[in-house]
């Protein structure tokens, strides 16, 4: 007898305890966070567009949409695939080399003073307004500003753009890993 | 006045390391040569590089600005002594990078003549912000090797109030001697730079804190105090453990407290400073003067006469090596700082800098047995010597791994790279290196992302030019449709025309008109034929005969 009154107590308990959780869950639901700008965050800005998607916030969206995979953006390298699989919880793989493949050292575009026309053709190209100039007159790249896409150097009718790597300062030098990492216990 | 020894904390951790600090004390202080030529680096502290004053050809004096500040933390630099910029270059610079950056190369003169000084007559009537503005622009720096800019140190906050000024005389790093030196023979400078801090702080008290290693310096200063009749600085005198002279690891000594992670000794209500700093500091009130020289302790078993050497900021090492009598024949490799914190240089033909207190010989005898790295075991001995109670073993597993949120996470910012965990481990693994290896990894990390984040704002204002500019244009074209339909409605048959066409007939006809308006001027018609000055009588006739018409 005992054991039914314990029995049925648990599970009104149980029950009374579902219909209120279930109420919470709807009276108290949140928005997710928009998970495009969680993955636009982790993506280069590059805005080079060799991921196929016309540069970094669509491909974020196709991969919010299940339409692409998270190895496409070969300026990211990496990086950024361990930090999208971290995110998304999937496994991380290889960049794939369709892409592109990853820089070991970062460039920047410099165009030759001495041999641009001024056609603006590459001012149109770039996607974050990193070059300065104007009709007929001598163009050229701030440093500071250019992500390195290349997207100026096919447009130049006389080819005097050219992809230089960018200088190792103070600032940017990093130590580097003692050559006896081997002994290190992978995690 | 006395010492309260018995009140003393400890830190966790730390190692008896044994000094050779004899070899390098047996000389006092000598004033290092003057060089053929001075090589200044712009940029010799943390903060920015100032402001270019100076160009090439220019003839400077001791002591004149060469930058000026540009931000609050930016420290200046100055002519170490008077001669002929001849140079303003990149030269390799003391760096573990072995890179070069902005140097001016002065051509000394011999004369060392000195730019007009002006001393502060009586500081106390000056306020903290001038007198920070003073020794900002003396540029001075923090010389026990971090060279943060003292004016920015000096400088807790509103929100802080200062309890504990502490005055660093520690070194504990095996090797160097220059603090102690200074301490023995400028003690004076030394209080007389704390009583400027101190009012500068608006602090009472001030504590000088010396490991017990160094009585005669602990001496010196005693009888500095006594001397001046000074009631509110004590010197106390602290037990020589390593690295008892770390920020952190002082005040918890002095005060028992501990620095949060994290956090700044402000915090806590303290600061620390470095002696070096207090006798740079009196140099700039009291004469006017400029931090353009330091004391560098050369030493080590492969250079011939170890010593301290008041030294030019800018002079070569290798000149002060060669003035220590040179390398010894075992000489292995320099070092910049001591044996713990420093770093391997790679040549000697690099200038000094504010922030050089050591140079150091290592002998090929220093050279432990061939560092033969094993397998972590798992001892522990890392985490029991660790000043700042992290866990180097789990840092190093991290680090090596590239787990940059995992090893943050175990507060590899807190590691202030003593080198302690390297010291005693049993399988040698370069431990500080991992922590180094991973420090600017993450640095670069986070430079990316903001750099990242600057390029999708740049994108995404194009983005909307560009939307703005294709909607601006519809509209004038929408605009234009709608103009030419009224027209047309009005005058059906020009409008009917092309408006491009229409346009490009009228201004022929413009030209036509203006040209029979002007007359004409004929051109090329010297040195013509006679057939062809026919030709064109001929021409003026026709032109002349359809006028009339
Ligand atoms: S300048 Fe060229 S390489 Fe640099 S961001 Fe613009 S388009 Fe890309
Ligand atoms: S001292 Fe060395 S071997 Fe021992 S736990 Fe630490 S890292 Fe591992
Ligand atoms: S180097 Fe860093 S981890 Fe190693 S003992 Fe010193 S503070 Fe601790």
């Amino acid at each position: 007898m005992s054991i039914l009154i314990a029995v049925i107590t648990l599970a009104l308990i149980a029950g009374i305890f579902g219909i209120i959780l279930g109420y919470a869950s709807i009276k108290f639901h949140v928005e997710g966070d928009p998970v495009v700008d969680k993955i636009d965050a982790l993506l280069p800005q590059t805005q080079c567009g060799q991921c196929t998607y016309a540069g970094c916030r669509p491909y974020a969206e196709a991969i919010a949409n299940g339409e692409a995979e998270i190895n496409q953006c070969p300026p990211g390298g990496e990086t950024t695939i361990l930090a999208l699989a971290d995110l998304l919880g999937v496994e991380a793989k290889p960049l794939n080399d369709e892409h592109g493949e990853e820089k070991a050292i970062a460039t920047v575009a410099i165009i030759d003073e001495q041999v641009c026309i001024g056609c603006t053709l590459c001012i149109q190209a770039c996607p974050v307004d990193a070059i300065l100039g104007a009709a007929k007159q001598m163009h050229t790249v701030i440093e500071d500003e250019c992500t390195g896409c290349e997207l100026c150097v096919p447009p130049c009718p006389v080819d005097c753009i050219d992809m230089v790597p960018l200088k190792e300062t103070l600032e940017t030098w990093k130590w580097p890993l003692p050559d006896d990492a081997h002994t290190a216990p992978r995690t | 006045m006395t010492e309260h020894s018995n009140q003393l904390s400890n830190f966790h951790g730390g190692l008896k390391l044994s000094g050779h600090k004899t070899m390098s004390i047996t000389s006092p202080i000598s004033q290092a040569k003057i060089p053929a030529k001075v090589i200044i680096p712009l940029h010799q502290h943390i903060g920015d590089s100032g402001e270019l004053l100076v160009k090439t050809g220019d003839k400077v004096l001791k002591g004149q600005p060469l930058t000026q500040p540009t931000s609050y933390v930016s420290a200046p630099v100055h002519a170490s002594t008077s001669g002929t910029i001849t140079e303003i270059t990149e030269h390799k610079i003391p760096h573990p990078s072995g890179l070069s950056a902005a140097c001016v190369v002065i051509e000394t003169d011999g004369k060392d003549e000195w730019i007009e000084l002006t001393p502060v007559k009586n500081y106390q009537q000056l306020d903290a912000t001038d007198l920070r503005n003073i020794i900002r622009h003396a540029g001075i720096v923090g010389l026990g090797g971090a060279a943060f800019p003292t004016a920015v140190k000096l400088n807790p906050g509103p929100t802080h109030t200062i309890e504990t000024v502490i005055f660093n005389g520690a070194e504990c790093e095996p090797y160097i001697t220059c603090d102690d030196m200074l301490m023995r023979e400028r003690a004076d400078e030394i209080i007389s730079g704390i009583q400027i801090s101190l009012h500068v702080l608006n602090s009472d008290n001030g504590i000088i804190a010396i490991e017990s290693n160094k009585p005669e310096a602990i001496g010196a200063l005693k009888q500095a105090i006594k001397k001046n009749n000074t009631t509110n600085i004590k010197v106390i005198s602290i037990p020589a453990l390593y690295p008892t002279g770390g920020e952190k690891q002082l005040i918890k000594v002095i005060t028992g407290k501990e620095v949060p992670s994290n956090g700044l000794p402000a915090d806590i209500g303290a600061v620390v400073q470095n002696v070096g700093t207090m006798a740079a500091i009196h140099q700039a009130i009291h004469f006017g003067k400029p931090l353009i020289s330091r004391i560098v302790t050369i030493t080590g078993k492969g250079v011939k006469k170890p010593q301290n050497l008041d030294t030019l900021i800018g002079t070569p090492m290798s000149e002060l090596i060669s003035q220590c009598g040179g390398y010894k024949e075992n000489a292995d490799h320099l070092v910049m700082g001591g044996p713990m914190m420093g770093f391997t240089l790679t040549t000697d033909q690099l200038p000094i800098i504010k922030g050089c207190n050591c140079l150091l010989v290592e002998s090929s005898d220093d050279q432990q047995t061939q560092r033969r790295v094993m397998p972590c075991i798992r001892c522990g001995e890392c985490a029991r010597v660790c000043p700042a109670t992290l866990l180097p073993q789990q840092l190093y597993w991290y680090a090596s791994s590239k787990n940059f949120d995992k090893v943050q996470d175990y507060h590899l910012f807190d590691c202030i790279e003593c080198g302690c965990c390297a010291y005693v481990c049993p399988s040698q693994i370069p431990l500080v290196q991992y922590y180094r290896f991973a420090k600017t990894e993450i640095w670069n990390l986070e430079r990316d992302r903001q750099k990242s984040d600057h390029a999708r704002i740049r994108h995404d204002f194009r983005q909307t030019r560009l939307e703005k500019e294709k909607q601006e244009r519809e509209e004038r074209l929408r605009k234009k449709k709608e103009m030419l339909a009224k027209k047309k409605q009005e005058n059906p048959e020009t409008a009917d025309k092309d408006p491009k066409q229409a346009a490009i007939e009228a201004a022929l006809a413009r030209v036509k008109e203006k040209k029979e308006q002007a007359g004409i001027n004929p051109k090329n018609v010297e040195n013509l034929t006679e057939a062809q000055q026919k030709l064109i009588e001929e021409a003026d006739s026709r032109r002349q005969q359809s006028k009339v018409e």
